[in-house]
This record gives structure tokens, sequence and C-alpha cells, in this order.
């Protein structure tokens, strides 16, 4: 390793996102995003759509390619020619709006397929972390049932279980309850919470004030691709500085 | 599909109305036909010489006597039949690929599996058949070192249909990986599979099992389209007939027959489909 470190992957900065930016065409999604997490930190990231919350939370993982900057994940940077971007991903959970389990498999084989294939472990070994990650999320009777069988509560926990399974470093959530009917909810947001409290690293975009005030470390306001404002959540919730924080907060408590 | 659309109307009208109009009246058409066919060919001694030389030989222990390929599998209904299954299987193979060419990023890749689909898509089965088993099988034997006589008709036919479908296969095979959410592949590869891996697992076998229903239904017009090869001499149903009724001039009794033959494969395999459909629903 070289003496002459980057300045700012050092230490407990787990993701360091420096100067990023990505278009779509015409469409400036994220325009020149910083931010840098500390290990166990959970941090929420909030803002009107189209605000670019969604991209630079998929830039983490790569599932979008920045069009300019760079991304860090313990160290390593992802737009370095030879990162293995998939042994990253493998360290990384991701959680959808849309669940996103594998329609083909049971509860069980969602959660233990990437186990196999990339941790290597052996099917006992990964049925059993299997059935530890669902015990966690409340669901070990479901290890045999289909995703279409489960509500939307219950298929939103199986899949932060088949991440949890992988053992990452990072959980990513991209708006986990903005699909789910209001009563199924607080299932997940427990869950999250009790993940939050365990000292795993999150990232999570939500519309969830809630879980923002009791969950979140930092605050990130964003609007147009950019932060506007990033605080603690008692600090950004009761005395926000900038107009377009006041009004975007407005506009969510009224509801 | 039109069955969907009728149901739909139906279901506007009182229900005891229902039943009737929404009965599969052109089914029992067609089992009449069937029936009085069979019928026929029971109990009439033209149609039943008819029947029985287009059905052929099955082959077996007789057939090992000739020599070949066509000695072993017979003629008649087992030629149609075998080299649709063994055509069909090697159309699988070239569909798949070619489909996952043609979703490929890589741009090489991708422009040959269209080149490939389009040229085949471009010009008429009946035409490719000809230039697939007299110009390209001769010209690949050629460059193999092969005696072209060698090669019989029958694996120029499987060649040709093989091909010919491998092309309308890619189109379904595309198709039934498109029809997978891309959220299917974003959760995959967020886990940290690769683009193969992740193909693999997730997204092929819910692509094939939404593009069943159009591979069986691109198995029936392959039987059909089978009797193509009876241009190249092959020996199955149609080129049976063909040979019946230019020596006997029995042209009722030998269409009539082909017809009932095609006819009763493709409608069991069409009940078969529908029944398939409805339990996978």
């Amino acid at each position: 390793m070289e003496t002459n470190m980057t300045p700012h992957v050092l230490g407990d900065d787990i993701i360091v996102i420096e100067d990023l930016y990505k278009d779509f065409g015409s469409v400036v999604a994220v325009n020149g995003f910083s931010l840098t997490v500390r290990r166990g930190e959970v941090i929420v990231i909030v803002g009107p759509s189209g605000s670019g919350k969604s991209t630079v939370l998929r830039c983490i993982n790569h599932l979008e390619m920045p069009t300019s900057g760079s991304v860090y994940i313990d160290g390593v940077r992802l737009e370095d020619k030879q990162t293995d971007i998939n042994l990253v991903r493998a360290e990384v959970g991701m959680v959808f709006q849309q669940f996103n389990l594998f329609g083909h498999l049971t509860v069980l084989d969602n959660i233990t397929l990437a186990q196999r294939l990339i941790r290597k472990r052996d099917k006992k070994e990964a049925e059993r972390i299997a059935m530890e990650q669902l015990e966690r999320v409340g669901i070990p009777e479901k290890a045999h049932a289909y995703p279409r069988q489960l509500s939307g509560g219950q298929q939103q926990r199986v899949a932060i279980a088949r991440s949890l399974a992988m053992n990452p470093k990072i959980m990513l959530f991209d708006e986990p309850t903005s699909a789910l009917d209001p009563e199924m909810i607080k299932e997940v947001l427990d869950v999250m919470l009790d993940l939050a409290r365990g000292g795993m690293t999150m990232v999570v975009v939500t519309h969830e004030m809630g879980f923002a005030r009791s969950a979140a470390d930092r605050v990130v306001f964003m609007d147009q691709g950019n932060i506007i404002e990033m605080e603690s959540p008692k600090v950004l919730f009761n005395d926000p500085k900038h107009e377009r924080t006041k009004m975007f907060l407005s506009k969510i408590i009224s509801h | 599909m039109t069955g969907e659309i009728q149901t739909i109307q139906d279901s506007r009208d009182q229900s005891s109305r229902y039943d009737l109009r929404g009965f599969p009246w052109w089914l029992i058409a067609i089992i009449g036909f069937l029936i009085f066919m069979f019928f026929l060919i029971l109990t009439n001694p033209d149609y039943r010489r008819a029947f029985e030389f287009i059905r052929g030989e099955f082959g077996g222990i007789a057939g090992f006597r000739d020599s070949g390929m066509a000695g072993f599998i017979g003629t008649g209904i087992s030629i149609t039949i075998f080299t649709t299954i063994v055509a069909f299987a090697i159309a699988l193979v070239i569909g798949l690929l070619a489909g996952l060419g043609r979703v490929s990023t890589n741009i090489i890749i991708r422009n040959i599996a269209i080149t490939y689909i389009e040229f085949i898509r471009g010009v008429p089965t009946l035409v490719l058949i000809f230039t697939v088993a007299l110009v390209i099988v001769p010209a690949v034997a050629g460059a193999l070192g092969l005696s072209n006589q060698a090669i019989s008709s029958n694996v120029r036919g499987i060649t040709a249909l093989a091909i010919i479908y491998g092309a309308f296969l890619a189109e379904v095979f595309r198709a039934g990986i498109e029809s997978v959410p891309s959220g299917q592949m974003e959760a995959a590869r967020s886990l940290g599979l690769n683009g193969g891996q992740a193909m693999r697992h997730v997204i092929l076998p819910q692509a094939i099992r939404n593009v069943l229903p159009a591979l069986g239904n691109d198995f029936i017009a392959m039987l059909k389209d089978s009797s193509l090869m009876s241009v190249l001499a092959v020996r199955e149903i149609t080129q049976m007939a063909r040979l019946y009724s230019g020596s006997t001039f029995r042209f009722r009794e030998t269409y009539l027959v082909l017809t009932f033959l095609y006819l009763a494969m493709t409608i069991a395999l069409s009940l078969l489909l529908r029944w398939y459909e409805k339990r996978i629903r």
C-alpha cells in the first residue's frame, strides 16, 4: 500500500463520495455531490422527488455509473479500472422500493443464492445463515414460501434478510417503505431500526421522518442534485436553515 | 387470443347464455372432422391404403436392414416427428445463444446476432430450405473435407429447419429476457453476482418460464413447416403423400388423410398447450 494515502479515505470513513456528477442525457440528476460516511453511521437522505436521492444511492454501488466524480468504499475507489465491482457489491447490501425478490425461487433460495455463488458457502451453511436472518426479521415460518405468497412487508423483510446474509459492511435502502401499505410500514422500519442500533452503517433514502428522527446520525436534505443542508435530525427538523428545507419539511409534515 | 376476447364479451351477457356462447364449438367441429376421417380410414379401403402408405414404416429392427438413418427411424410419421423434435432441440440452443447475443452489450456480438436474425426473417422459409440444404450444407461439408453425398437429405432438412427456427426462437428468448423486470437484474448485481451469473440464475429461469407458451406455438409451427422438407425428398408425411398421389392419382384420399394427420397432431399439441397455460396462470 502506498504511504501517501489519499487523505479522505483514512481511518473510519467507510464511504467517501467526492464531487459526484451524474446526468441522463440532458437531465442532470446529481450535480457535484460530496459526502463522507463513518463506520456505523446512519445517514438518511430526504428531498423532493427528482432531487437525485436515489441516483446518489445507486451510484454508491455503481448500479448507476457516475458521469464523473469518485466513490470510495472502505478505501477502494470504484472508478478504478482494476476494481472488481462485484467484490465491492457483495459487501454493500441494497434494499429496493419494489423488493425485487427473485420470483422463481423460494424465500430460502432467495437468501442462499448469492451466499453460495459469491461467498462459496455450502448448502447447509448458507441455509443455516438464511434461517438466522429470517429469525432476525421475524418470519422464519415463510422459508419455503414463494415471494408472491407474501405480503409486501414480508417481502421487504426477506429482501433485507437476503442482503444481511452476505454479511455486508454497508446497507443501502432505496425508499424501502414507499411501495408498502401503511399497516406494513412499521414492521419494515422496526427491522431497520434494530439494524441501526446494532451498529450497521446505513444510507437510507426515505420519506419516513419518524425513522430519520429516531435512527439517523445525520439527515441530508437534497434538492436539484445537491446537498442543501446536512444536520443531525434534531437540528434539521426543528431548526432548518434554508428556505427550501423549510418548504419541503412543511409540506411533508402538513400531510 | 380470440378466445380471451370472446370471454370478456361473454361475461357481459346473462349467465344463462354464457355457457352456450363460451362453449368451444370450433373444437367440436374440428374433432368432428377428425372422427369422420378416422371412420373413413377404418371403413373405406381407398382411404385406408392412402393412410397406410403415408403413415409409413416405423423403422425399428426391420429398418436396420436398410442403410442410414432413414432406415433406422422409418418413414412417414416417424420422420415427421423425429425431424421436428431434433430440429427444434437444435433450434432451442441456437435461439438461446442468438437471443442472448441480441441483448448483449457487446456491439460485435449483438450485431452478429441481429444480422443472423434479420437475414433469416427476410427470406421465405421454402427458399431458405433450398439455400441451406443445397448451398450452405455442401459448402460447410466441403470446408470440413466431408463428402457432400454422405450427408442425407434428413440431415440437410433438420439443419435447415434448425437454422430457420433458431432465428424465430432468438426473438422469443429476447422478448422473454426483456419481460423480466429490470429490478431482478439490479437485485442480483447488487448482491455481487456478475452479469453471467445473474443471467443464468435469475433472469433466464424466469424468462424461459414466461416464453414457454410461445415456444410451444413455435414447436407446432415447426411441425407444420417440416412438410417443406418434402422438397428435399425427405420421406416425411407430405413427401409420402406426394409419392402416393403421384402413383395412384387418388388426390382426394391422399390429401384429406394428410390434412387429418397434421390436424390431429397440431390440435392435440395446442390443447396440451392451452391446458398448460391455464395451469401456470
